[in-house]
């Protein structure tokens, strides 16, 4: 049998809610704090906290304490050593924490995970790369920082440099790079570690289209040479691509866990189900949920005759709202806009009621793969506020001309054609 | 485990009250340790016109306005040595102290995009931005050796004694920097403190003065300092006044091994948590 590269038992990571807003404390609060502390503890021995004879219960038990979130709620997992195994779920499904915890980054409430082998994690591109110094300087600095021995970043050096063209600018410092180079610069460090665990967050949702392609051809590579890695990514095509298992995380759960393609379509399946009503606050709107969805839903389908909507509650009354609304690539390329302004939609709002704007679309021609909607509404100012949250849909993988599915390589907009053809015997031409 | 394998395993698991220091870990990332010191001295002299001249500058400053006001105007003693060299020769290991002090203590905040993004033993950030103080002071230590030659004062035997010196100035650093820095992740009003801490603590050592001045009975409370070890030593060392370092060296190395062992369990406790509220 194949060996174990990792194996978790009961993952479990609790944080504080609101710990966005007050991360740290002031010394002063922990003196007022100490003085509370007896009481508070009273309480929550009353909530169960108290439990220390080592049994735990299960922390899906303990969601009742409403100071706490369970990010990672008993995960349990084993990947075989040689699998490429990827992660989805939703913004804030506890994706991150999970790699966060197997990279030892942070430590795990409860629960238990054992991995065989070095670990190199990639949660972000181009850590610890450092403006002043030059391409050469933040080769060997990143390397070590991700673990790699100074002979090992030698010996590859140049490869390094190679994959990411910046040969004539190594010893430029990366303050004056392009994104794109800074980015193929980062990457291309953490692409060459040797280490026998690989964790990549979504990290190549990044930069221009053939450095991506570079980037999967390169996680290939990595995979076919019989390392582990896990991938987390909202690209769905890539993990079909790069990916042979999956795993589903849902409210820190883990739902689903098998084959790829099919356990990306049962995620797929689930997750178009429901509007993605997240909260998002602008300065004088607070949106409470923007839905794209077909008849097909939880499915969208190329062509499929598709509704926008998109729900707020204005803080003060709006004479002649509107809306404007952007599909986007991943990586923020607009691929078309929608203004109500151009249609004639006028409705006076009044301040605290819940409106709801939105456009039907006869037919969205786009291929498969990711997309997102940029979400503008107008105040009473006649400006544009952008809503600061990206809702991503997806377009499922279909037979758009009746025949194969097509992949990236045919772009991303479907045409509505028909091919044809004659022999031409005219010799005049 | 029934199956034999080559490569290292690594369990992860929740916080523990007693974790161990992890000093072989801390040896597999030397490397890492080397890198961070480089980047922080490079990056330093990059951005700065004068570069490594602000190094000298800055004791030698120092060391006018103490010989002015200490020295000549306020008639400070200087147990007989020449007033400049007296204070230039405490200020170097003084400045060392607060330089890597002050480092140390920022360093886990002022690394946080590493401590979010990476695994690594975290005790390498304290470490090197103690030891990025050293190569200031052997610059500067240039200087102090060019002031004896100019007053002539040629130091004895006990000039080997400098680099455990040196090294007891750093332990001390860290020790103290460990507490601090580990503190200032979970309570940020800590950073406000170090720069009024790092300005008493001047005072309460022997920098613009002699520790003999001190009366008897309050050497030995005086002592717990660990700064005024190092800095009578490194008289005793390189001036030879006083006589011998003698009993505040010997505190001094009991004070900074107590702190140091001590900071190391604390700092390795809380660091379980840097990455959740850095």
């Amino acid at each position: 049998m194949s060996n174990l590269a990792i194996r978790c038992e009961g993952l479990s990571k609790r944080y504080r809610i609101g710990a966005a807003h007050e991360r740290y404390k002031a010394l002063r609060d922990v003196i007022s704090d100490a003085a509370t502390a007896p009481f508070r503890r009273l309480r929550a021995s009353r909530n169960g906290h108290g439990n220390s004879n080592g049994h735990h219960p299960p922390a899906s038990q303990l969601a009742i304490d409403h100071n706490h979130i369970w990010a990672l709620d008993d995960v349990s997992f084993e990947v075989d050593a040689g699998d490429v195994v990827g992660i989805v779920g939703r913004n804030g499904a506890g994706k991150s924490t999970l790699l966060r915890i197997l990279s030892r980054i942070t430590k795990p409430t409860r629960g238990r995970a054992r991995v065989y082998g070095r670990v190199g994690s990639l949660l972000e591109v181009g850590t610890g790369f450092h403006p002043e110094l030059t391409g050469r300087e933040n080769v060997f600095l990143n390397g070590a920082i991700l673990g790699m021995r100074k002979t090992e970043i030698a010996r590859k050096f140049d490869e390094i440099v190679a994959f990411a063209e910046v040969e004539k600018f190594i010893d430029t410092p990366v303050k004056r790079y392009s994104t794109g180079m800074y980015m193929r610069l980062a990457f291309a460090v953490a692409a060459h570690m040797e280490t026998e665990v690989l964790i990549v967050d979504e990290v190549l949702g990044v930069g221009d289209a053939l450095f991506q392609k570079k980037c999967f051809q390169r996680m290939n590579e990595i995979g076919q040479h019989g390392r582990t890695i896990l991938f987390v990514s909202h690209n769905m095509s890539a993990l079909r691509n790069i990916c042979k298992q999956a795993v589903v995380i849902d409210h820190g759960k883990l739902v689903a866990q098998g084959e790829a393609n099919r356990t990306i379509d049962q995620y797929l399946a689930n997750v178009g189900d429901e509007p993605q009503d997240e909260i998002v606050e602008t300065p004088t709107f607070t949106v409470t949920s923007v839905d794209i969805r077909s008849e097909n839903s939880p499915v969208i389908k190329t062509f499929d005759p598709v509704r926008i909507s998109v729900k707020f509650i204005p803080k003060t009354p709006i004479p002649d709202p509107c809306l404007f609304v952007s599909i986007l690539t991943l990586e923020s390329r607009r691929l078309a806009s929608l203004d109500t302004r151009d249609f004639s939609v006028t409705a006076p709002i009044q301040a605290n009621e819940v409106c709801e704007l939105g456009f039907t679309i006869e037919s969205l021609p786009l291929l498969s793969g990711p997309y997102q909607l940029e979400v503008y509404l107008k105040n009473f100012r006649d400006q544009l506020e952008l809503v600061p949250h990206s809702y991503q849909f997806e377009i499922a993988e279909t037979q758009v001309y009746g025949g194969r599915k097509l992949d990236h390589w045919f772009g991303k907009v479907g045409l509505r054609a028909q091919a044809w053809g004659s022999s031409i015997t005219d010799e005049r031409v | 485990m029934q199956n034999v394998r080559t490569v290292p395993t690594f369990n992860i698991e929740p916080s523990t009250r007693w974790p161990s220091i992890g000093l072989r870990e801390l040896w597999d990332y030397r490397e890492l340790l080397y890198f961070l010191i480089w980047r922080d001295i490079k990056v330093r002299y990059k951005q700065t016109v004068l570069g490594a001249i602000w190094v000298i500058i800055q004791p030698l400053f120092i060391m006018l306005v103490f010989s002015l006001f200490f020295g000549r105007l306020a008639g400070v003693p200087s147990d007989g040595v020449p007033y400049p060299v007296f204070t230039f020769c405490a200020l170097l290991p003084w400045q060392l102290f607060a330089h890597a002090l002050t480092e140390s203590s920022n360093s886990l905040v002022g690394n946080q995009n590493l401590i979010t993004k990476v695994y690594f033993p975290r005790l390498v950030v304290p470490i090197s931005a103690v030891l990025g103080g050293v190569v200031d002071f052997a610059i500067a230590f240039v200087i102090l050796l060019l002031m004896m030659v100019f007053y002539g004062i040629v130091p004895g035997w006990q000039i080997l004694a400098v680099p455990a010196l040196v090294l007891l100035a750093v332990m001390a650093a860290l020790g103290v920097g460990l507490w601090l820095s580990a503190l200032n992740v979970q309570y940020r009003d800590v950073r406000y403190t170090i720069n009024f801490l790092v300005q008493v603590w001047l005072f309460a050592t022997p920098v613009a003065y002699p520790s003999s001045i001190v009366p008897e009975k309050w050497r030995v409370l005086y002592g717990l300092n660990p700064m005024v070890g190092v800095v009578d030593g490194f008289r005793w060392a390189l001036l030879g006044k006083p006589e011998s370092p003698g009993l505040p060296l010997l505190i001094s190395v009991i004070v900074v091994l107590m702190l140091l062992v001590g900071g190391l369990y604390y700092f390795r406790r809380l660091e379980q948590q840097f990455a959740d509220i850095v």
